[in-house]
């Protein structure tokens, strides 16, 4: 599957929402919310930001991307499958034993998918990853970029805040973060958990680059990504605001569906709030098929 | 008599320091980490001579880890240096996830482990930290006896491709082996043949034993000591020969009694070979400040300590 127009983004992004809640509804295990939340930004990394290679997932001259809150990788598992890294079916496998689409990913050296450069879902971890390697690329003189897509509740982790310094300091400027900004993390909304304003201001008082957006708007995400490109001299975070559970009317903004994957009912419903795209499903449930009564043998 | 000779008290770390520099010559995927004690734990000389590919993340271990394991995906070979304690007790989710798990060939080397750091006291003796590290899959563990011993070490993981912990020292100590002496991870290095008792020691205790096996044979008590640089993975073929051999043994380290080098030679003899073993370790309690010395003896690790649990273990031992 090659790159998409920003046109022709959104048809994606639907197209991985639904992906998402049919791997759920197999897998009976795993993250609804922020996986439908951040659909649009997936399909904008994977369909028309990232350089990357699906026939050459180790190409040197790739863009990196880092899932620090690995939780969220069914969507990453839908994007990696649309754009041709992984085979479609396999999403069928997720969390199952046996498989490569760990319930948190494990990297593709290991037991993972192609796509995956190390492990995640300890939160936390990713950024202190994401500028390691951004610092690495940078000695060899190399132009490739370093994504790596934060949760909001993740900030809480003090080791965001230790890499956070490290890439101003060293002045990291081949490196975007996103923060998934859903305000949702998994016990209550991040501001009675753990009060993360004014975010964009902490950002910038340890001496990054803060943009903001709205990460469910493809063209306006797309923009800002493409603005945080031109930035230098500092690394960039984009606080891309989003609404958990996007895309389906019952779960959207509920923190309460971080965690829980959607039972058979909850699953036919979300369905039906999303149109099935040109791109097809990757499988047709028994309930989905039309048994058509051939009348007599 | 000494079967081995101290030719002069050079510090491991030191060794450390010099090999970093060695390979940073010969490749320039070579990079280092610093946690603001590059001087003390030798990080430094790397640092002035290759200034460009030593990355200081100040005092953030958990970001000394993860950055770390961060260079090593972008194709470059890391070492992550500070204090023993915070290189592993305080990142250890990060070397579980990023490094273990992800296994990814980051090397954490870490400077002043044990009691013997001394006046800095408990808090800063890192007593815990080859338990800890050697309980985690795909991690080699190493604990080089002297300071050729630790470059010969470094050097060897330049090229290998797993993640690993290598522990060393504050203190000045003896140099007993030389430059052409056989470092092979994984293989124990028998320094001295006996046949009543092995004593299989790591780090500053390889030369503890050395004391030891003097003052044993004078009461006529024939004494094997062994090398066991690597304790993970161990060489169990040695302990088990060890064991069939000699039908006794001593374990001696600068660790807890529980879950270190000790720990991991009564997992081969149980399963193996069950014969006698007696721990010469710190007895499951935080140290002190100190002098190094008068720390060993007050903690029972030193080589009078490492002589009685040889007797002891004789007694135990069935003719």
């Amino acid at each position: 599957m090659h790159t998409l127009t920003v046109d022709e983004l959104p048809e994606m992004a639907r197209q991985l929402r639904r992906d998402v809640i049919k791997m759920l509804l197999i897998s009976k295990s795993g993250h609804s919310g922020g996986p439908l939340g951040l659909a649009d930004v997936f399909a904008a990394l994977y369909f028309n930001i990232l350089n990357v290679d699906p026939a050459r997932p180790r190409w040197e001259g790739r863009d990196y991307f880092f899932l620090s809150a690995g939780h969220l990788c069914p969507v990453w598992y839908a994007a990696l499958a649309r754009r041709g890294f992984i085979p479609l079916e396999e999403l069928a496998t997720l969390r199952q034993i046996n498989g490569r689409l760990q319930g948190h990913p494990a990297p593709a050296s290991t037991h993972g998918v192609p796509g995956v450069e190390i492990a995640s879902g300890a939160l936390g971890q990713g950024l202190s990853v994401a500028v390691g390697c951004a610092l690495g690329l940078r000695l060899d003189g190399k132009p490739n970029r370093v994504y790596v897509l934060l949760g909001d509740g993740e900030l809480d982790e003090g080791q965001i805040w230790e890499a956070a310094m490290t890439a101003s300091h060293h002045q990291v400027d081949n490196l975007i973060a996103i923060v998934d900004r859903n305000h949702c993390q998994i016990d209550n909304r991040t501001e009675k958990v753990m009060e993360l304003e004014p975010l964009a201001e902490k950002w910038k008082s340890f001496g990054w680059h803060a943009l903001e957006c709205n990460g469910n708007d493809i063209p306006q995400f797309v923009d800002t990504v493409k603005q945080a490109q031109q930035m230098c001299g500092k690394p960039t975070v984009i606080i891309a605001q989003t609404y958990m559970g996007r895309g389906v009317s019952f779960m959207e903004d509920d923190y309460r569906w971080h965690g829980v994957p959607p039972n058979e009912e909850q699953g036919k419903q979300a369905l039906d709030e999303i149109p099935p795209t040109k791109f097809g499903d990757f499988i047709e449930f028994e309930w989905e098929k039309r048994t058509v009564e051939v009348g007599a043998k | 008599m000494l079967k081995y000779q101290s030719k002069e008290m050079k510090a491991t770390r030191l060794g450390f320091g010099e090999a970093l520099v060695e390979l940073g010559r010969v490749n320039q995927n070579v990079v280092v980490l610093g946690g603001d004690v590059s001087g003390s734990v030798r990080t430094d000389l790397f640092m002035k001579a290759f200034p460009d590919r030593f990355f200081s993340v100040g005092v953030a271990e958990q970001d000394m880890m993860g950055t770390a394991a961060g260079l090593a995906v972008a194709g470059k070979i890391p070492f992550a240096s500070t204090y023993g304690e915070f290189a592993t007790g305080r990142p250890f989710d990060q070397i579980r996830q990023s490094i273990a798990y992800s296994e990814l060939p980051v090397r954490i080397c870490a400077s002043h482990c044990g009691i013997t750091v001394g006046p800095d006291g408990a808090t800063h003796q890192s007593l815990e930290d080859v338990a800890i590290m050697r309980v985690l899959p795909h991690m080699t563990v190493i604990c080089p006896c002297d300071y050729w011993e630790t470059k010969k070490a470094i050097h060897a993981l330049m090229t290998w491709p797993k993640p690993a912990y290598v522990r060393f020292f504050r203190d000045n100590s003896p140099v007993f082996t030389d430059e052409s002496a056989q470092f092979i991870i994984g293989k124990a290095n028998t320094l001295i043949d006996g046949s009543d008792v092995t004593v299989i020691a790591c780090g500053l205790h390889v030369w503890e034993a050395i004391l030891a096996e003097e003052k044993l044979t004078a009461e006529g008590i024939s004494v094997r000591v062994v090398n066991m640089h690597t304790i993970k993975p161990i060489d169990k073929d040695c302990i088990v020969k060890a064991a069939r051999e000699t039908g006794a043994i001593v374990t001696a380290e600068d660790h807890q009694i529980h879950g270190g080098l000790g720990s991991a030679v009564a997992e081969v003899l149980t399963q193996n070979c069950p014969v006698p073993q007696e721990f010469v370790a710190v007895r499951d309690t935080f140290g002190e400040s100190g002098k190094g010395n008068d720390l060993m003896k007050k903690y029972g690790i030193e080589k009078d300590d490492i002589v009685r649990a040889a007797k002891r273990a004789l007694q135990r031992k069935k003719k």
